[in-house]
């Protein structure tokens, strides 16, 4: 996996709030197909790193690169918001609180992307929200507004949403975590999946049954830099660091 | 306890040894509580009018003439509406852009946005109209040219263009608060798609923000065609008299203010009764959207009696009071 050519590249990647230096010099490059978890305490960074990839959050400094794209933080200008643009469009985001389209029924924000962003045809874009939507379970719920759908059901529309703009990397903040413990399994089932067919992922998540039985590359986050990272045997077995080995005590 | 509601039967018996006075109040008291509130709100609405209708026969109203001449006072009404509807048109434009420009990091449009609600808001609405009618009428002259017909301005036309920008000024904030409501991450998922400024606001945050926008809109609409009123005082033409410049007109002719303005009065009270029930049932609509349709408690077995474990924790309430078709499915005994 680690010799496909580099889709994310983020270099001597810094983030500030205020006075408040969250991510403090991170630097990875992430493959084709590669899947990559990232993991450590709250407030370690790993989220904001991740929004940073598609510009949620603006790097302080460093670079972000997205299938050739590479940009830096700073103001955003008509070109630059437009080369954000089609850096996000590149990458599909799956956010912690789902974020669905309230407004809309589970098919229609699965084709709201397609056709308002890239200005597909109608006809063409609902047959394939209706396969994206089957792949993740739930053909039959097409036609359900996400209030009527449980968390799991919406993750798994949301997942379907990003997949439907054919996204080079698949950013996942903490898709889970917002779930009720017997939902998490259909959407971890669902990005296994995805994992397997061929998806560049990165996932930024504490289940680490998940991470070690999916993740190619794991990395460790502590204090706003990357302190360890390795396949997942190297970090559940031979863990360099004493913080690594705590914290995974802490949460397996 | 005979017929009586087992659930109701709570009253306790006269106490004899309290005193007559006490005795008489508590049995109005149980009376009363056989009546339902509506059908006492409504004798209340008929007592207000009846000591009205007393007084104003008391004061020699002529009620004669009301009938004679209402119909002149109510013609008017299409001239209130009409000015309203295109009044809240435009102000709903003017909102929607005052309110995109307050949320805006363009010093421009922020700026603008800021002046623009500023002084709408910080004047009288009439000295706003006077200013459009006699203001920009003396601007054309000292302009000369075509000014001087293009900034002459009817009483209606400055009246319209007063109205919508003084309501525009303020449902600015309206929908300022409506776009706000809606949570951040929609706006970001809205982003992460890849889509534009104008995309997500018309996409995703707009349509949200119209579920909070639309009920006050509709009172600022109830309001403004009360202050439509207000352009008679500019002087509006016969063609374009709403109901309060007929009534004083012909109040003051007929020596008949009175009746003629009490007239017109009703004619926007009824005017903003109707849009107001029109009002609570978008509102009403509006909500049921976003509401979870839960299954009813009907749906659900209503008891389960005899179960291991006692079923559902709301079944408590139904023990305490048995409603007299379930009482033969219980077994419980009842003493």
């Amino acid at each position: 996996m680690a010799d496909g050519r580099a889709v994310v590249r983020v270099g001597d990647l810094h983030k500030s709030f205020g006075d408040l230096e969250v991510v403090r010099g991170v630097n990875f490059e992430i493959h084709e197909g590669e899947v990559v978890v990232m993991f450590g305490r709250s407030g370690a960074g790993k989220s904001t790193v991740l929004r940073c990839i598609n510009f949620l959050e603006d790097p302080t400094s460093g670079y972000v690169e997205v299938d050739g794209i590479r940009l830096t933080g700073g103001h955003r200008t008509r070109s630059k918001r437009e080369q954000i643009r089609q850096l996000r469009i590149k990458t599909g985001m799956v956010f912690q609180q789902f974020n669905l389209f309230p407004h809309m029924t589970a098919l229609q924000n699965v084709m709201e992307g397609p056709v308002s962003v890239k200005g597909f045809p109608h006809s063409q874009v609902r047959e394939r929200g209706m396969y994206l939507l089957g792949k993740v379970g739930l053909a039959d719920k097409a036609d359900e507004h996400p209030i009527r759908l449980s968390g799991g059901q919406q993750q798994r529309v949301a997942i379907a949403r990003a997949l439907a703009m054919d996204p080079k990397v698949m950013l996942f903040d903490e898709p889970t975590s917002a779930l009720d413990p017997e939902l998490i399994g259909e959407v971890l089932a669902v990005m296994r999946e995805l994992a397997t067919s061929g998806m560049t992922m990165i996932v930024v998540t504490h289940e680490m049954g998940f991470a070690r039985e999916v993740a190619h590359r794991m990395m460790f986050f502590a204090e706003g830099v990357i302190l360890e990272e390795g396949t997942p045997e190297q970090m559940f077995e031979h863990t360099r660091f004493p913080e690594t080995r705590k914290f995974l005590d802490a949460v397996l | 306890m005979e017929g009586e509601p087992a659930g109701s039967g709570a009253t306790p018996p006269p106490d004899p040894f309290a005193p007559r006075s006490h005795r008489f109040w508590d049995r109005i008291e149980r009376l009363s509580m056989r009546i339902p509130f509506r059908l006492k709100l409504a004798a209340v609405w008929v007592g207000i009018f009846v000591i009205l209708g007393a007084l104003f026969a008391a004061v020699k109203f002529d009620t004669g003439w009301m009938r004679d001449h209402a119909w002149f006072i109510i013609r008017g009404v299409w001239v209130t509406v009409f000015i309203a509807a295109v009044s809240i048109f435009f102000s709903i434009i003017l909102a929607l852009l005052g309110a995109l420009g307050r949320l805006s990091k363009n010093p421009v449009a922020y700026g603008v946005a800021g002046f623009y609600t500023s002084f709408f808001r910080g004047t009288p609405l009439i000295v706003q109209l006077f200013l459009w009618y006699l203001g920009m009428a003396q601007i054309g002259d000292n302009l000369g040219g075509t000014w001087r017909t293009l900034l002459v301005w009817s009483a209606v036309q400055a009246g319209i263009v007063g109205l919508s920008l003084n309501y525009g000024a303020y449902m600015t904030e309206i929908f300022r608060a409506g776009i706000q409501s809606v949570p951040h991450g929609q706006s970001e998922a809205a982003e992460a798609l890849g889509m534009a400024y104008r995309q997500r606001m018309r996409r995703v945050v707009l349509p949200q923000a119209f579920r909070v926008i639309v009920p006050p809109t509709g009172n600022e609409f109830i309001a403004m065609m009360k202050d439509t009123a207000l352009i008679s005082l500019l002087g509006t033409s016969m063609g374009w008299a709403d109901p309060f410049r007929r009534g004083t007109l012909l109040g003051r002719a007929d020596a008949r203010s009175l009746e003629a303005l009490v007239v017109a009065a009703m004619v926007y009270w009824i005017l903003t009764a109707i849009f107001s029930f029109f009002q609570r049932k978008l509102e009403n609509r509006l909500a049921k959207g976003y509401v979870r349709q839960v299954a009813g408690p009907e749906r659900k077995p209503r008891f389960i009696s005899g179960s291991a474990g006692g079923g559902y924790g709301g079944g408590g309430m139904m023990v305490q009071v048995p409603a007299p078709d379930t009482s033969e499915e219980e077994v419980e005994p009842d003493g």
